[in-house]
């Protein structure tokens, strides 16, 4: 059995920063794991570690630079990893969602993978569409926001919930093989040990362009276009406290005492 | 002239807010340009549904009477076979749990641009929608350059449409390919079950990322100790297992309208957000001046936990 498991890697912006046209200037950038994926990724070698004869692949789009964040999924047990990048993507704005899902179709195309794992999630443009994207264009069944996973691999169904708002967690079957984004606390992920970080040296990362994926450049030619970007005006009509900590308290607890609190 | 088709939401047996709230987002889409507004309602009691949705500014409720829930193989079908018929500009579906399990399915099967999340939305000779990027720390725009697009709204984002209207109500029967339905709903579980029921607290200290390590919670529940308040907290801290997940507020976690709700180390995601802004009064502490949770907050600390949190419990010792 293999799975696939989507590992972005994110940008994550400073307090403070400026912007430099349609992006958040470089400097107050730092490149991380992305949150949602790091769960995703838990998930999956978890599954090859509780079934026999599992392979985990970790796909990326991203630049070399992204090699960095693919080692630490490489570190924490994915066996091999694929990283899809080209010149052609190299000044896109914008990645629309249909554009990803072309991307990571042809890569499932290659690989066959029985189970694709995505977060729900990218913490920088948080569309959330692209691991139902992805199903619909592989024609694979599909679980948007998992919570909890038991894979009936025989039975060929994953048992999932799905976390819904409010409180309510729906439980679902879905005939595999199919993709499932992954929410947040469906797992406890695991810090990368120094064995694994180790290891994760000699793994393979395969560097992929459109022309091995039989793509070419109309595959990132989007109908959205980015046309602004800047710092929302802040709506605080809040009243803050000044001075030192013991000042602010003062005056917090002198407004929490108006307000009852503390008087039982 | 722009039609829109906005696809409605209802989960045993109600309507979720998210449904007028499209009403609203639609109606200011037709708006400008004299189009009409439709709106489906897919599965349950659809006629029920659709006299509650008879609201002002709507044309025409679709009822697609097939299933008694939510089920996404049976929404993309149905999405796409209205939109077959209708000939929409735009479809419009909220931005929810659901929303997100079936809205880029019906994108790819229509071939359509889809935009998600939007908080704003502009039609001035195309759609141009607004967006938040890096944890709402930016703000986007985006022009989409094609004849048709479905976009999902954030919920709450837009006012609910109260005012009642007279819309025609029709019955839309497709032929649902039973073999592409490949997942079953098999049932509902509130979470939680614990003996504190946060959404009844009164005063609440809500605990986020900000406190960093497990241990550093007992700083939290003492001061919540200090105050006669219930702890609550942010999604991180439920993820990290650090407190049951019946304490989490939030969108997916419980909806809280406390008379005081203070907020240590939370920044404001709108998912958090959208659990606790009912508050009466809404107290931050925060060391980063321009987290969203200052957006909502009536009173404000700017400052280090750390040093705030003791001082506070304190003055109340």
């Amino acid at each position: 059995m293999k799975v696939l498991v989507t590992v972005k890697e994110v940008a994550e912006v400073e307090e403070d920063f400026q912007l430099d046209g349609l992006h958040v200037a470089e400097q107050y950038l730092d490149y991380d794991l992305n949150e949602w994926d790091e769960y995703a990724v838990e998930e999956a070698v978890q599954i090859a570690e509780e079934n026999d004869d599992v392979e985990v692949v970790s796909v990326t789009i991203g630049p070399e630079r992204a090699e960095e964040t693919i080692r630490m999924a490489l570190a924490k047990g994915v066996d091999r990893a694929v990283r899809v990048w080209d010149d052609a993507l190299e000044d896109v704005d914008l990645l629309d969602v249909s554009a990803k899902a072309k991307l990571l179709a042809a890569v499932v195309e290659e690989e066959d993978p029985d189970l694709v794992l995505t977060g729900v999630q990218a913490n920088d443009d948080s569309f959330g569409a692209t691991g139902v994207s992805l199903a619909s264009a592989i024609d694979f069944e599909w679980a948007a926001v998992v919570n909890a996973l038991d894979l009936d691999v025989d039975g060929g169904v994953a048992n999932v919930r799905r976390e819904l708002e409010g409180g309510v967690e729906e439980l679902t079957e879905v005939d595999l093989p199919a993709v499932l984004t992954i929410q947040t606390g469906i797992n406890e992920p695991r810090y990368a040990s120094l064995r694994g970080i180790r290891q994760a040296q000699s793994k393979e990362i395969k560097p992929m362009a459109l022309s091995d994926l039989g793509l070419d450049g109309s595959v990132v030619e989007s109908d959205l276009v980015l046309t602004s970007v800047y710092e929302p005006e802040t709506e605080s009509d809040a009243v803050y406290f000044e001075g030192d900590a013991g000042d602010q308290a003062a005056e917090l607890a002198a407004v929490l005492r108006e307000k009852g609190v503390g008087a039982q | 002239m722009s039609d829109v088709l906005a696809i409605t939401e209802h989960r045993r047996g109600e309507l979720r807010d998210v449904s007028s709230e499209l009403v609203t987002a639609g109606r200011e889409l037709v708006g400008e340009t004299g189009g009409s507004l439709h709106l489906a309602v897919i599965g349950g009691d659809v006629d029920a549904f659709a006299d509650e949705l008879a609201l002002d500014g709507v044309d025409t409720i679709h009822t697609v009477a097939e299933g008694d829930e939510f089920n996404h193989d049976v929404y993309v079908q149905a999405v796409a076979a209205l939109y077959e018929e209708l000939d929409p500009t735009y479809v419009l579906m909220g931005n929810t749990v659901n929303g997100l399990d079936y809205a880029p399915a019906v994108a790819d099967v229509l071939d359509i641009p889809l935009v998600t999340d939007a908080i704003g939305l502009e039609n001035d000779g195309g759609l141009v929608v607004t967006r938040e990027m890096y944890a709402s720390k930016v703000e986007s725009t985006v022009e989409v350059d094609a004849d048709h697009a479905a976009v999902t709204i954030r919920p709450s984002e837009w006012e609910p449409t109260e005012a009642a209207g007279s819309p025609t109500v029709e019955a839309f029967d497709f032929e649902l390919d039973e073999s592409r339905v490949r997942s079953r709903v098999t049932g509902f579980e509130e979470v939680g079950g614990g003996d504190v029921d946060i959404s009844d607290a009164d005063i609440l200290v809500s605990v986020g990322r900000g406190i960093e390590e497990e241990e550093n919670l007992e700083l939290v529940q003492n001061l919540a100790d200090a105050l006669g308040a219930t702890l609550s907290s942010s999604r991180p801290i439920v993820d990290n297992g650090w407190l049951p997940k019946d304490r989490q507020v939030g969108q997916s976690g419980k909806v809280v309208t406390p008379k005081v709700y203070l907020a240590i180390g939370i920044s404001g995601a709108v998912q958090h957000v959208a659990g606790m802004k009912g508050a009466e009064t809404i107290i931050a502490v925060n060391t980063d001046p321009d987290a969203p949770i200052f957006d909502i907050a009536d009173y404000g600390v700017v400052g280090d936990l750390f040093d705030v949190v003791p001082e506070l419990i304190e003055q109340f010792s």
